[in-house]
């Protein structure tokens, strides 16, 4: 097993795209670690992203944010101005694991792991995140959902790493929220999960909406017939209890330790609902 | 030795207050040493092979291939572990489940191990064994295991206890009974009767530490052991026995203990670590992994329970009946039977039946966990209890006062009571704030009651008196909960002196004669009598000592706060002379000054507990909180009033987990789905409130103190208060635990749909 630690995004292209074996990416650690201390992976190849400068920032850009890979899920509830921004995206950052693991896990680990019950995923495919990704062939952007293809994998070619997720600027009188269902209060995975956002007009009627289901399929679903229940209305009972049936019917879980079938589909709505609720508040609805 | 054990009454100095205790330091600064803390020269990595089947026939191992990668010292598979048992079954057990035999009888049954030099040839040794398995039809559930067409996991088992012989093989090893009077009888008079059925799943004791120890076998055939364990003296008798060993050849060591309830009073790979340093002539470290903790070792019964009570109108109980089946893993037990014996234990009934059966099932052999058995049995009793109470219109408090066991009663399970403390932590409960305290919406209370036995056992202590006055003291109970510094003060308060100059040990198998392990909440109890005892015999040594000095007769020298007293009118003129100026000349009256002291601690009192819990349940996800939580037990005395309340709150906490989220998860193919902490939920700190804790004291005659265990009992009522609670927020009966929340959105949503 060779660990390496680079300095520039290029060089950790280059050794990626180079290596013969197996290959990892390390930045927090909290899922490589785990995976590798339980004897489940054995990777030739260790890159460590965290001695590139760049990847370790918060940068507010004019189009909105980027978000280095290596930033550490803590530090997004220490910037103020995401927080203001997205509060749906660093609520969810900040219910990964405990304190602890928010201190080292990043949002780009926790996209890349590919978990379909990964928490900051439902809520950055709600915001419309998207991945910046430095490859041998240059970089290029995709949004965040089209990164996941199954659990545990991803469309990442070899050689590429993402180096950023961008965020837009806030869109004025919109809000963003996410729930997760666990049955502890914290150091947990998600059962289900939802992140809602919205915007409204004046009236405070929804004109636009992404709404993200998380551990209810094999990636995270955007449910666009969700986003739809809530177009042109205002967040009334009705449009909630469609919100919720939409939305437990689009799911596709599955039976496991974790929860039933039955279960993740009704709960999936209420989340969704309860979401929903709160992404309006924080937009200004009433 | 004439030792009095009889309460005496007497007024406490010591005993009671709350100094700090001896481990503290250490454990809060990391230097404690736990199982995997201990290391020696030249030492080997141990790792264990476990069988990927929950029931398979082993046809052949080859273990050819690991024995030739270098870097290996040895490789064991049961050939290196003969059968020295001699017709010992429940010894052969042991054996068998250290290392499988003719089959792999659950996922993670040992079948193989390796010593390496370090842990990745261990791991690439492992990968190199080859079994051979043969794989058999399984059975994990208990219910499905007594089915006729359950697949037998032992054709030598036939069912003990029924009134004809059996014919046929059965996965039920043994049905036993309890009670007396006649049930048919006593549910004639009742108006009221209810019956339910309940099940529970399987947990695990949930020990932060995993098991972990070092052994290192000389070639002149004596062994030395360090291990983290609840009974380092058991532990040496089943190793040595398994091993072929004399006892005394073997010295066992137990370290600091991360958490055991009774989960470490088992042996599991430490003879394994023995035989493969045996072998290899190198001490062998065998630290399991958490998911060998979780398949391997442990866990509870999960069980399935009928209860039927009767009640008349004016709430006296007629007639209680209860079925209880529980899983043992694949080996016989008597798990059934405790929890048949401890069924109806809080109550005073004339009609009382319970049956218990013990259920071979694939899954790890069932081990004692904090009052083994008696948790799922009060949740059955104690839901029926609570609704029986309901439906005849009185409060469950008031209900459970007036059926409640006191001091004659013929308790369900045979013994007539002495002093005991289920009506006054009961009255304490009524009466508690906790309550009157009003809920709000979604919320519900609830309150049970708990049992438990308690026991004594053997136990032998040292008391060694320094020339500088201090005291150390050595006992042989592992302190789980604190007991070195309750012994410490019972040692203080006999002795007359202050805590700060004893210290306490736990002595390793070498030093100190045999003693039971640190289990039926016996530690302090026992280990208490045996320290009071050995104070007792230092003092008259004290005495002789200071006469000696004195040039008087021993018959006028007493013994009064930490100092030889003079009597009588012709010694009027000597002064006190204090424990630390008659040490000081020991060395010219005759040698160092000791207590010694061996006995059998009988006596224990029985425990009870009364809980109170309020609960908020969400209607639309299933989701629980626990809001408030209060636990009244009786201590008899509470020697340390933190570590009693520790232990209640200990109890509670656990009690909770199990209650609401802890289960073993088996998939169709008999391979546990959880063996971590993640898919594994024990509670974490921000799931719990503060638990509120209550300390009654109803003094055990058999004690000098007064002291009864408090270990184990705090985590009886929990299952059941939940429970009731629950039910009472949701408005439906739950009936399966753990309540986890799919189980109560589903109950839920059924009650709606009616």
């Amino acid at each position: 097993m060779r660990y390496i630690r680079p300095l520039s995004i290029e060089d950790a292209v280059g050794q990626l795209a180079g290596s013969a074996g197996t290959s990892a990416i390390l930045a927090g650690g909290s899922d490589l670690l785990v995976r590798m201390k339980g004897g489940f992976v054995e990777p030739d190849l260790i890159v460590d992203i965290k001695a590139i400068a760049s990847l370790g920032e918060i940068r507010e850009t004019a189009d909105g944010f980027s978000i280095g890979a290596a930033v550490p899920c803590a530090v997004l509830g220490e910037n103020a101005a995401l927080k203001k921004a997205w509060p749906g995206v660093v609520e969810a950052a900040k219910l990964i694991g405990s304190k602890q693991v928010q201190g080292r896990c990043t949002i780009t680990g926790n996209l890349c792991n590919a978990s379909p019950a990964a928490d900051s995923v439902p809520a950055l495919v709600a915001a419309g995140a998207r991945a910046l990704i430095a490859g041998p062939g240059g970089k290029r952007t995709i949004a965040v959902e089209a990164v996941p293809t199954g659990p545990g994998k991803t469309s990442l070619a070899k050689g590429e790493i993402i180096e950023a997720i961008l965020l837009d600027s806030q869109a004025p009188r919109s809000g963003d929220a996410y729930l997760r269902f666990i049955p502890r209060t914290e150091m947990d995975i998600a059962v289900v999960s939802a992140g809602v956002n919205l915007t409204i007009d004046e009236q405070g009627v929804v004109k636009a909406a992404r709404v993200a289901l998380g551990a209810a399929a094999p990636t995270v679903l955007l449910v666009e017939e969700a986003a739809e229940a809530l177009i042109g209305r205002k967040l009334d009972e009705a449009a909630l209890e469609r919100l919720a049936k939409v939305c437990a019917g689009a799911c596709r879980p599955i039976d496991d330790k974790r929860g039933t079938i039955e279960f993740r589909r009704k709960v999936a709505g209420v989340l969704a609902k309860r979401a929903a609720m709160t992404a309006y508040a924080r937009a200004g609805g009433k | 030795m004439n030792f009095d054990p009889r309460y005496s009454g007497r007024s406490f100095t010591s005993v009671g207050t709350r100094p700090i205790r001896p481990d503290g330091v250490d454990k809060v600064t990391g230097r404690a040493r736990y199982g995997a803390d201990f290391n020696m020269a030249g030492q080997l990595v141990g790792r264990i092979l476990r069988s990927p089947h929950a029931h398979a026939k082993i046809r052949k191992i080859d273990t050819s291939k690991a024995e030739k990668l270098p870097g290996v010292k040895a490789v064991i598979t049961a050939k290196d572990l003969p059968d020295l048992t001699d017709g010992d079954a429940a010894m052969y057990d042991i054996l068998d489940n250290c290392m499988a035999r003719t089959k792999a009888l659950y996922d993670g049954h040992a079948v193989a191990a390796v010593a390496a030099v370090d842990a990745r040839t261990a791991r690439q040794a492992l990968k190199l064994i080859e079994v051979d398995y043969e794989i058999l039809p399984h059975v994990t559930d208990v219910d499905e295991a007594m089915k006729h067409s359950a697949p037998l996991i032992n054709d030598t088992i036939f069912t003990e206890g029924l009134e004809e012989k059996p014919v046929k093989p059965s996965n039920v090893t043994k049905r036993t009974q309890y009670g007396h009077g006649d049930v048919h009888e006593g549910f004639g008079h009742a108006d009221f009767v209810v019956e339910r059925s309940f099940k529970t799943e399987q947990t695990h004791q949930g020990y932060i530490e995993p098991h972990a120890c070092v052994a290192s076998v000389s070639s002149d055939g004596t062994a030395d052991l360090w291990v983290c364990t609840q009974g380092h003296f058991v532990y040496r008798q089943h190793c040595a026995q398994l091993l072929g060993m004399e006892a005394s050849k073997l010295r066992v060591t137990s370290s600091e203990i991360g958490g055991g309830f009774g989960g470490k009073t088992h042996v599991w790979a430490e003879p394994v670590a023995l035989a493969l340093s045996r072998k290899a002539g190198r001490p062998v470290k065998l630290v399991m992994t958490r998911d060998e903790v979780f398949r391997a070792s442990g866990p509870t019964s999960a069980t399935s329970i009928d209860v039927k009570i009767g009640a008349r109108k004016d709430g006296t109980i007629t007639a209680a009946e209860a079925t209880l089946r529980y899983s043992c893993g694949p080996y016989a037990g008597m798990w059934a039977e405790i929890g048949a014996m401890t069924a109806f234990a809080c109550y005073k009934l004339e009609n009382v039946k319970t049956v218990g059966y013990e259920v071979l099932v694939n899954r790890p052999k069932t081990a004692a966990y904090r009052a083994p058995s008696a948790p799922m049995a009060a949740f059955a009793v104690e839901s029926a209890v609570d609704e029986l109470a309901k439906e005849i219109g009185m409060d469950p408090v008031e209900f459970r006062i007036r059926n409640a066991a006191q001091e004659g009663t013929r308790s369900s399970y045979g013994p007539v009571y002495g002093p005991i403390g289920i009506g006054p932590t009961l009255e304490a409960v009524k009466n508690h704030p906790h309550m009157k305290a009003p809920l709000g919406k979604n919320q519900g209370r609830g309150m049970a009651c708990g049992f438990w036995f308690n026991f004594g056992g053997q136990t032998c202590t040292d008391l060694n008196i320094g020339m500088d006055g201090s005291v150390s003291l050595a006992v042989g109970t592992v302190d789980v909960g604190g007991s070195r510094a309750s012994l410490s003060l019972v040692a203080a308060e006999e002795l007359g002196i202050d805590y700060s100059q004893v210290k306490a040990i736990v002595a390793d198998t070498s030093s100190l004669g045999y003693n039971d392990m640190t289990d039926g909440s016996r530690g302090t109890f026992s280990s208490s009598m045996a320290t009071i005892s050995a104070a007792r015999n230092a003092i008259k040594i004290l005495r002789e000592r200071a006469a000696q000095m004195w040039d008087i007769s021993v018959d006028d020298v007493a013994w009064e706060q930490g100092h030889a007293v003079a009597k009588g009118e012709k010694h009027g003129n000597l002064g006190k002379l204090s424990l630390k100026e008659i040490a000081a000349q020991s060395g010219k009256t005759g040698g160092p000054i000791a207590g010694h002291s061996e006995l059998v601690a009988d006596g224990a009192g029985v425990s009870f507990a009364t809980h109170i819990c309020d609960i908020e349940v969400d209607p639309e996800t299933g989701s629980t909180r626990v809001l408030r939580y209060t636990v009244v037990q009786d201590a008899g005395k509470a020697v340390h009033p933190t570590y009693v309340e520790g232990q209640y709150q200990g109890g509670a906490a656990q009690g909770i987990g199990w209650a609401l989220n802890e289960e073993y998860i088996y998939g169709k193919d008999g391979r546990l789905q959880n063996p971590g902490f993640l898919d594994y939920r024990i509670p974490v700190c921000s799931d719990l409130p503060m638990i509120d804790t209550q300390i009654l004291e109803i003094p055990n005659p058999n004690h000098p103190y007064g002291v009864r265990g408090v270990g184990e009992t705090s985590i009886v009522p929990p299952l059941a208060a939940i429970a009731n609670a629950v039910s009472n927020a949701a408005g439906v009966r739950m009936t399966h635990i753990p309540m986890s929340p799919p189980r109560i959105l589903a109950a839920i949503e059924a009650e709606r749909e009616g």
